[in-house]
């Protein structure tokens, strides 16, 4: 169980982590999703004990994380798989790890063979190594101690999509056996494939949290015109506020009859028709972090 | 990779692990100052240097000076100038090649694991310090044999310590500032500007002014190490050298262990 209440952290003027408060429970996957530079990862640096927070708590099975005499053996932490000596081979990383956790050496052949790294592979130095068999690594650094709790930051990057797909396998495994498993990622389908619960965060502050269930029976319509701008037009005309689902289509609250009969009446072709499923949730997600996303057009902007 | 294969349960009540001991602290940080190409060729280098530095005195001293103590002497210059730079890498790595952020969450308690570091970096000395010695002993009676001349055993115990304390200073020296710092060019940097800039300014400032030359062993760090390096320590010179050693030594690793148990690990 991972608690956190009304955690702040400033750099300056620059508010990082603002009033956040959440419980990652154990058996559930929670998705810790925002653009990049939203606070995921300082709020985690913040429950590991790399950073002092300015307001708040943050504890791990009501511990602070500084107060758990050998961590490795409660909490597995993977901030950033690059963070590791490059002139170490992967083999000596884990083994460093099991030697200040108490373990036999055998543990590192058993975390090596668990994620997948060949002997060859983890003698060779971790400068030579891809981002994604850092992740690996890093994957094995954190379950070196058997904790019962994973703290992960962007464990997906780097990852091919076999990659993905097995990390996915483990983590639910994991959780499945009772395992809390905490994961941040700045891409929504990577944590909506594996997330049951979702904390959504912008600019430091939490936008959204709730089951992934929840989120995404998000109700609306998607609808796709023949023409574009006028279906735009006429659902103007008829008052519904539309919005540009990225592929062409709109997305918006109004029922499905409601956005037919005022096509209909524009006399505007429909090409697609029907409720809007789960995908709301990235519009949900562009939308409650329009503001740091920088450099990607938001749904208002890009509507004609 | 395809079939995942979930860890090994955990147990539903997990029994705490015990504190990782400060023994095991230790030599996981002796490891880490060789389990890397360069941790483990710095170390060679200085057995290399040392041996390199002997050849020089075998060939080119005169024959009066081959004696154990100028050997000993010669090794000092290798050692004195690579061990500090291990020990301000075995604190500025966890920055610079930002393994903090595992070493730190493995062991939260910081200042356990500054003191881990700092007592393996001593042991890493004294081990470079008896192994030089040795090669300088090797040394002394092969110069004495190809030159000629009879084996001169001049150093006692007292000028063996004298030397050990010297070069342990130099390490202990480059620890603080790599705590102060955590950048390992910076501590380095500043490592060599006090020995080679630092002091001799202090120097030229005690030369110039008499008010400094008065006080100068018991402000100057460097100035009060040449008694250990001529084995005159008296009274006043060990006094000297653990005023000055405050001012340049503990009150840097004070501020500087502060400042590693807050700042951030990114």
């Amino acid at each position: 169980m991972i608690t956190v209440e009304g955690l702040s952290k400033s750099y300056g003027r620059f508010v990082a982590v603002d009033d956040v408060t959440f419980n990652c429970r154990p058996g559930t996957v929670t998705g810790f999703l925002g653009p990049n530079g939203a606070g995921k990862s300082t709020t985690m640096r913040i429950i590991s004990g790399l950073t002092p927070q300015d307001r708040g708590s943050a504890t791990v099975d009501g511990q602070r994380y500084v107060d758990i005499p050998n961590p490795g053996t409660k909490v597995g932490v993977l901030l950033d798989a690059s963070a590791q000596h490059a002139g170490r081979t992967g083999r000596e990383v884990l083994t460093l790890g099991a030697m200040t956790i108490g373990l036999p050496r055998r543990r590192v052949d058993e975390m090596l063979e668990l994620v997948s790294l060949t002997p060859p592979e983890a003698k060779r130095r971790i400068r030579d190594y891809s981002l994604g068999m850092r992740q690996r690594l890093g994957i094995a650094h954190a379950l070196l101690g058997d904790p019962q709790i994973l703290i992960l930051d962007e464990p997906a990057n780097g990852l091919d999509p076999a990659g993905i797909h097995w990390m996915r396998g483990l983590l639910r495994e994991y959780a499945n056996r009772g395992g809390t498993v905490m994961l941040s990622s700045h891409l929504l389908h990577e944590v909506e494939v594996i997330a049951d619960e979702l904390i959504v965060i912008g600019n430091g502050r939490i936008v959204a949290q709730d089951t992934k269930a929840n989120l995404l029976k998000t109700a609306g319509t998607f609808a796709k015109g023949l023409e574009p701008e006028s279906l735009a037009r006429a659902l103007s005309q008829a008052g519904i506020h539309a919005t540009p689902s990225g592929d062409g289509g709109v997305r918006t609250e109004s029922t499905p009859e409601a956005v037919g009969r005022a096509a209909a009446a524009a006399g505007v072709v429909l090409l697609e028709l029907r409720a809007a499923d789960g995908a709301g949730l990235e519009e949900m997600f562009l939308q409650l972090t329009s503001d740091t996303q920088r450099d990607v057009a938001t749904p208002e902007e890009s509507l004609v | 990779m395809s079939t995942a294969t979930a860890p090994t349960p955990y147990a539903p009540a997990p029994g705490t692990a015990p504190k990782p001991s400060l023994v095991r602290l230790v030599t996981v940080e002796l490891r880490k100052l060789v389990d890397t190409r360069a941790g483990f060729w710095l170390l060679a280098s200085i057995a290399i240097l040392v041996v390199l530095a002997s050849a020089s005195v075998m060939i080119w001293a005169p024959d009066s000076a081959i004696t154990y103590d100028v050997f000993m002497q010669a090794a000092g210059y290798p050692i004195g100038f690579l061990l500090p730079v291990l020990a301000i890498l075995s604190v500025t790595s966890e920055w610079s090649q930002r393994t903090g952020l595992v070493t730190f969450t493995m062991e939260p308690r910081r200042i356990r694991t500054l003191l881990a570091k700092l007592v393996a970096t001593v042991i890493a000395a004294v081990a470079a310090v008896v192994v030089s010695l040795a090669l300088a002993a090797v040394a002394n009676v092969l110069g004495a044999a190809v030159n000629g001349v009879d084996t001169v055993w001049n150093n006692g115990a007292s000028e063996i310590f004298d030397w050990t304390l010297l070069q342990l200073l130099g390490l202990l020296l480059g620890f603080a500032f790599a705590t102060l710092f955590r950048i390992s060019a910076v501590a380095i940097v500043v490592y060599y500007a006090y020995n080679l800039v630092i002091s001799g300014l202090l120097s030229v400032l005690a030369a110039f002014q008499e008010w400094f030359a008065d006080i100068q062993g018991w402000v100057d760090f460097s100035f009060a190490q040449i008694p250990l390096t001529t084995h005159s320590m008296d009274g006043e010179a060990w006094a000297q050298l653990a005023s000055s050693g405050t001012i340049w030594l503990l009150l840097p690793l004070a501020v500087g262990t502060w400042l590693v148990l807050r700042a951030e690990v990114k």
